[in-house]
């Protein structure tokens, strides 16, 4: 009996060390977002998408470096970035080595000189910080550092490419500028100005202002100041709860110019503006998906909406961050030492399945690639969002945008 | 001045709105003693509810049943869970409800996922009533302030007028007497319980299309709702009522008006230092009213303890 008790748990013992080293094999992904509060949404829907990519183009493709497979671990940081610094530290102690966030350039900001100061003190177990949507220049500027690689474009090539598009329109007089009270909002309407100012001298900023970020409960005063001011157009950089309710209460209350946005799709979004919008906002992003660029992405899509019927593809750079990674330590040969991944990402050029190139700037490791200015309609639309028929459809596109814009990033490389 | 009868109308429907949620909470309270931190949620769930019924229905079975449904479950929650809780004193009542709220919010995020819904306001009530100086007034908003003035109208009828009301008003004061006359005073908690969760259920159902239905929409409400009851009074209709539309109309002025707080302070007689950037107070000369317009609240709430500590119309001393 004694002897069967010490077989079992011999056997028990051996089984959990042999499933703990199936499990080490994985390459684990921590996504630190929010999956909680007023902006679950936009974290959930993030996380699957990353979930998605990482088993797609990855694990059913045979993984990496001959058979490793892509783990995308979520937690949980609230949109707090206090409570982010803890879940990157649980994240690393779990040895974790790569970092993926996007809501909140506030938490990035967190999150990188975190990052940069546990590289240096701890060079045994340095991670990655892949930023995938997190949008404030100064993060490839000078708070850039070499950990940090940023996969969406920044504010200011973004608001550049935006503003090229808006001074197109003769009738824009008077343009309203709006967003959230943190340094992405703040970074938007510097930019707005700069931009229009120097493109548009003739236009008039009748206002600038910033809200409470996701405290917001109605946005009708907000609303009825813009009316008053007797603007033509909106720009805002709000994202999530902000973005919705911003838009439906403009509407509502008698806007009916054109609102410019950075974020307006996806997570129920576009479900709710509806009608309301259609034609009416406007988007700038990389990697459309009306038209869709190639048969690959139309795959995927397909793939992505027969697992998550509700979801949405609203942030294809997602699937970006997985194959640019994916590239980066086949060509490492090695996924452990962070230091050889993030020189082959650093000047990497990528093919994006939903269309154009990906250039990986050296200089402070901003991804160079095309900008499109999207429109909410129900025309044209292949992939709706939030199945509801509209989504967004791709109107121009700006080619490798701000290819040779400055940097006063000084990266120190390890 | 056009603005600002449009912005009297807004913070009339905001405070409205707030008055639905915090008569039912200060009802409960006077009543049981008991604040219910899960009131928001049952609001939530009003219009999760209505918005599930709506898509079968249609918007004006949601705005009947679904109250009614919270109703039920709001009683069912005083019948089976905070009474067996209440005989081990408040605290307990207090995490029971603390845990309620969590637990209604987890399983909203369960069956209806974290996306926002799309709920919307019906297609007859989808148009302009009649604008203002370019300022259009949604009828929408005339059908929110319409519902609120009558609930108001028939609770107060309700409570002073007929004899379950007084019953109630007893039962508030002298629950021990009421029940030794013969009264059913247990029923009468339960049916207070029950008709404050269908309030916050019925202001779920018409706040839901406006304010968004997400799970997180009881948190973006549940302090400034107790906020609102310290400020009217505990326990006191008339407090709640003066104390939402006092809400109401502060943060609606305060971010209809880009009033700079270096303007105030010139106005006080303060001088803008001319060093600014080395100054201490540098942040609060760059304060504009819309930035503090959420935090207003908390601080008429704190003057209101300090100078006034039983709230606007409060009876209680204790």
């Amino acid at each position: 009996m004694k002897k069967f008790t010490k077989l079992g748990a011999a056997s028990a013992l051996s089984l959990i060390i042999g499933a703990s080293a199936a499990f080490a094999e994985n390459i684990k992904i921590a996504f630190i977002d929010p999956l909680s509060g007023p902006f679950a949404s936009t974290g959930t829907n993030g996380s699957h998408q990353f979930e998605f990519a990482a088993d797609y183009m990855v694990n059913q493709k045979g993984g990496v470096l001959g058979g490793t497979n892509f783990e995308v671990v979520s937690f949980d940081n609230k949109m707090s970035p206090k409570e982010s610094l803890i879940q990157l530290q649980v994240a690393i102690d779990q040895g974790i080595r790569y970092v993926v966030q996007g809501n909140s350039s506030g938490v990035a900001n967190a999150i990188t000189e975190a990052v940069e100061k546990h590289n240096k003190r701890n060079p045994d177990s340095r991670v990655l910080f892949l930023n995938y949507a997190a949008v404030d220049p100064a993060l490839t500027n000078d708070k850039c550092n070499f950990w940090h690689f940023r996969f969406d474009a920044n504010a200011d090539i973004k608001m550049d490419a935006l503003t090229d598009v808006m001074a197109q329109d003769e009738t824009m007089k008077k343009v309203y500028i709006i967003g959230q009270d943190y340094s992405f909002g703040k970074a938007v309407a510097a930019s707005a100005v700069e931009n229009l100012s120097a493109k548009r001298p003739d236009v008039e900023i009748v206002g600038n202002e910033l809200h409470p970020i996701g405290k917001v409960k109605d946005f009708t005063p907000y609303s009825r100041k813009i009316v008053a001011s007797g603007a033509d157009a909106i720009i805002t950089g709000n994202w999530g709860a902000d973005m919705l309710g911003l838009g439906k209460s403009v509407i509502e209350n008698g806007f009916d110019g054109p609102i410019y946005t950075y974020y307006a799709a996806g997570s129920g979004m576009t479900a709710a503006f509806g009608e309301s919008a259609k034609g009416r906002v406007r988007l700038i992003s990389q990697g459309g998906i009306n038209p869709i660029a190639t048969e690959e992405a139309r795959a995927t899509y397909k793939a992505f909406k027969e697992k998550y019927p509700d979801g949405n593809i609203d942030q294809s750079r997602i699937f970006n961050v997985i194959g640019m990674l994916k590239t980066a330590i086949e060509a490492a040969g090695t996924a452990d030492d962070v230091v050889a991944v993030a020189n082959e990402l650093e000047g990497m050029e990528y093919d994006s399945m939903w269309g154009g190139k990906l250039f990986m700037r050296p200089q402070d490791h901003q991804l160079i690639q095309d900008m499109n200015v999207g429109v909410h309609t129900d025309e044209n639309i292949e992939f709706d969002y939030d199945n509801s028929g509209y989504g967004v459809l791709t109107e121009s596109t700006v080619e490798m945008a701000a290819m040779d814009s400055p940097t006063t990033c000084k990266m120190k490389r390890p | 001045m056009e603005l600002i009868l449009v912005n009297i109308i807004d913070g009339l429907v905001t405070g409205l709105l707030l008055f639905m949620l915090s008569a039912g909470l200060t009802l409960i309270f006077s009543m049981m003693g008991v604040l219910n931190f899960a009131h928001a949620s049952f609001y939530m769930l009003g219009a999760y509810f209505a918005y599930q019924i709506s898509v079968a229905l249609g918007f004006w079975m949601g705005l009947l049943l679904a109250p009614l449904i919270v109703g039920v479950l709001g009683a069912g929650v005083e019948r089976y869970g905070l009474r067996r809780v209440h005989q081990y004193g408040h605290v307990p009542e207090l995490i029971f409800t603390f845990g309620l709220a969590l637990l209604i919010e987890e399983l909203v995020q369960f069956l209806w996922g974290k996306n926002q819904m799309p709920y919307d306001v019906p297609e007859v009530l989808n148009f302009t009533a009649f604008a203002i100086a370019g300022n259009s007034i949604p009828a929408y908003k005339i059908f929110m302030i319409f519902i609120s003035i009558s609930i108001f109208i028939g609770l107060l009828y309700v409570l002073t007028k007929t004899r379950v009301g007084m019953i109630i008003q007893a039962a508030l004061s002298y629950p021990r007497t009421v029940e030794s006359l013969g009264h059913n005073v247990p029923l009468i908690f339960m049916g207070v319980f029950g008709v404050g969760t269908a309030l916050a259920g019925v202001a779920g159902v018409i706040a839901g299309p406006v304010l968004g239905t997400f799970p997180g929409m009881a948190f973006v409400l549940g302090s400034i709702v107790f906020v609102t009851i310290v400020i009217g009074g505990l326990g006191s209709l008339w407090g709640a009522l003066v104390a939402s539309l006092l809400i109401g109309w502060i943060t609606t002025f305060a971010k209809s008006y880009n009033i700079l707080m270096s303007d105030i302070l010139n106005g006080i007689g303060i001088s803008t230092p001319e060093n600014m950037s080395e100054n201490i107070f540098r942040d609060l000369w760059s304060i504009t009213s819309p930035q503090i317009a959420d935090i207003l609240p908390y601080i008429l709430m704190v003057l209101i303890l300090i100078f006034r500590p039983a709230g606007l119309f409060g009876k209680r001393e204790s």
